[in-house]
């Protein structure tokens, strides 16, 4: 196999190839359009073009701050919503006994088999008979009731150790104060886990905010930025300043809690 | 942890009671804590999961254009529309061609990085990491840079520029299907996205094989490289490369962000979410055709996933271990 130095020349290649897309949103974000569309390729734009951003944010054709808010607001929703009615379902399909639990639980695996995103028609048929179209409640709600986080859940609870929770019924507490006072407080790593990768998926999302959100009032910022692409008059520049602001929330989350999203990520994304 | 967790998948709830002591004050008391529980997020799975499944096969024998209360029943004709119409069965084609592509290339890829990052003494986090960020983009933000930057059809494009160093003529990767350089734009953008991300998986599972296997190989004469590989890592990593192909496959199955934002406009390279959502939601509105196309698929998707689990033995290989 490689030596040592060869194994470092591989590594390092392949990580500037995965670098180059960040490089370039980067270099387009701070150039002119000249630059940018130059026949002669620039590797670095000639003034840092920080205008840009107040530009883009400016700009009246996207309403790209009222995006970059909806997904922030639709994001944080999403994530606290999907983790209190998961969690909880989650819990009670672990541990409390019930007669037909098995069959409720397969009632939810059932829904597995079918990706969401193959029943984006029937949910906006439904969606828009409830007249949520373009709204708040219509980009959030019907995405809360995850079978594959109450599916993590339920794994996650079987596993968690069943003397912690017998100490606290013994002392008076019901499956509901049990839950509070001692399950959520010992599973904040898996709960957090959890909340970061549904953000993130929440935050990357395309398909579902580009049906619901017809309005520009509701466009996220995915469904913004998507929007660049069939513009008539096409600004380089502002393109790729939506494109840095858009995904420079998620970098800086995934530079900062890197180790700790990686474990996350080992534990709960293979039990797919 | 991942052993026992996809073979519980397959195995109803235990339904055991904790302590026999609580078991005589109220299986009424614990059922109602159940319903509390469970509740909520089951009479929303129903509302917007069943209930819309089940609207939608409703939906689809009846002619239901602009409206979603239809009183036209057309029986299988949208069926027979859908099943007739060469863009939807032509976007069946591309999605066979796509996973065929894409499954491999980023099993092996994702592989190949994650035995790199391995074996690194220094440094390994900061690779990890490089190899991980992408998967903090969305597919809108990678299709924009894709199409307008590193893609662009003109020379200001990065790979038409560094091309053309070489003397090569202006490619026009994503305007034109012969020949189908599109597939290229397409297949790099999501290798990008994903890659790390199933790198990580990889990396778990290689730090749980166990040292003494590679020991007990090398005293038994096995050269460390192909053979330690072929013979000890692939085999422990089965568990792991079953459920990482599953989900790539699930993952390609609902490929839709980039197709739609890197060929909106064309007539090529469309998968069958993308011909929904032009049916559904174009210009005709025309949901009963559309749900007709979600049935099929559906049926599809449950047909292949069975095949599949059967074809790999999901939840089977585990027990080898």
């Amino acid at each position: 196999m490689l030596g040592s130095a060869g194994l470092y020349f591989a590594t390092a290649v392949c990580a500037l190839l995965f670098l180059v897309p960040f490089y370039l949103i980067v270099r387009n974000a701070l150039s002119t359009d000249a630059e940018i569309t130059g026949e002669n390729w620039q590797w670095f734009p000639t003034t840092v073009q920080w205008g840009n951003l107040t530009e883009l944010f400016d700009d009246a054709t996207v309403p790209f701050g009222r995006s970059l808010w909806n997904s922030a607001v639709v994001g944080v929703l999403h994530t606290l919503g999907t983790l209190l009615v998961c969690s909880l379902a989650g819990y009670g399909l672990a541990r409390i006994p019930y007669r037909h639990a098995d069959k409720i639980f397969y009632a939810v695996l059932v829904t597995l088999m079918v990706p969401a995103a193959v029943t984006f028609v029937p949910s906006f048929v439904l969606v828009s008979s409830l007249g949520w179209v373009s709204s708040m409640q219509g980009l959030i709600v019907p995405g809360l009731f995850s079978g594959f986080t109450c599916f993590l859940f339920r794994q996650y609870f079987l596993g968690f150790p069943r003397e912690l929770e017998e100490a606290a019924r013994v002392d008076g507490l019901g499956y509901w104060g049990a839950y509070w006072r001692i399950v959520v407080p010992n599973s904040l790593n898996f709960f957090a886990a959890i909340a970061t990768i549904t953000f993130i998926s929440g935050w990357n999302a395309f398909l579902w905010p580009l049906v619901i959100g017809q309005d520009q009032e509701a466009w996220t910022v995915q469904v913004a930025l998507s929007s660049y692409m069939t513009n008539q008059t096409v600004n380089f520049h502002l393109i790729f300043m939506a494109t840095a602001v858009s995904i420079l929330p998620l970098v800086l989350v995934f530079l900062f809690l890197q180790r700790w999203l990686v474990q996350g990520v080992a534990q709960t994304g293979i039990k797919g | 942890m991942s052993t026992t967790t996809t073979r519980d998948a397959t195995r109803p709830a235990p339904a055991e009671v904790p302590g026999a002591g609580r078991r005589r004050k109220g299986v009424r008391g614990s059922t109602l804590s159940f319903w509390i529980f469970t509740g909520p997020f089951l009479i929303g799975l129903v509302i917007f999961v069943y209930i819309p499944i089940g609207w939608s096969a409703w939906l689809s024998f009846f002619e239901a254009r602009y409206t979603v209360t239809p009183d036209k029943f057309v029986g299988f004709e949208n069926y027979e529309l859908m099943l007739t119409n060469g863009d939807f069965t032509g976007s069946l084609v591309t999605f066979t061609v796509f996973a065929a592509i894409i499954v491999p290339v980023t099993w092996a890829l994702s592989l190949g990085l994650a035995l790199m990052v391995h074996r690194l003494r220094f440094m390994q986090a900061f690779f990890r990491s490089v190899f991980f960020l992408p998967t903090a983009c969305s597919f809108v933000a990678a299709s924009l840079i894709w199409k307008m930057s590193l893609f662009s059809g003109v020379r200001f494009g990065m790979m038409n520029t560094v091309l053309g160093w070489f003397g090569v003529e202006n490619i026009a990767w994503l305007a034109d299907p012969n020949p189908p350089w599109y597939w290229l734009v397409i297949v790099s953008v999501r290798l990008w996205l994903q890659a790390g991300f199933y790198m990580i998986l990889f990396l778990a599972a290689l730090q749980n094989i166990p040292p003494e296997l590679y020991e007990a190989a090398a005293i038994d004469g096995a050269r460390p490289g192909w053979q330690t590989f072929r013979h000890i890592t692939l085999p422990q990593l089965r568990a792991t490369s079953t459920a990482v192909i599953l989900l790539l496959l699930v993952a390609a199955y609902q490929a839709f962000d980039e197709f739609f934002n890197l060929l909106s406009k064309t007539t090529w390279g469309r998968p069958p979410l993308v011909e929904l959502y032009y049916t559904a939601l174009g210009d005709d509105q025309d949901y009963g055709a559309g749900s007709a196309g979600a049935v099929i698929l559906t049926l599809l998707i449950c047909m292949v996933t069975l095949l599949q689990g059967r074809f790999l033995g999901f939840g089977r290989g585990d027990d080898s271990k």
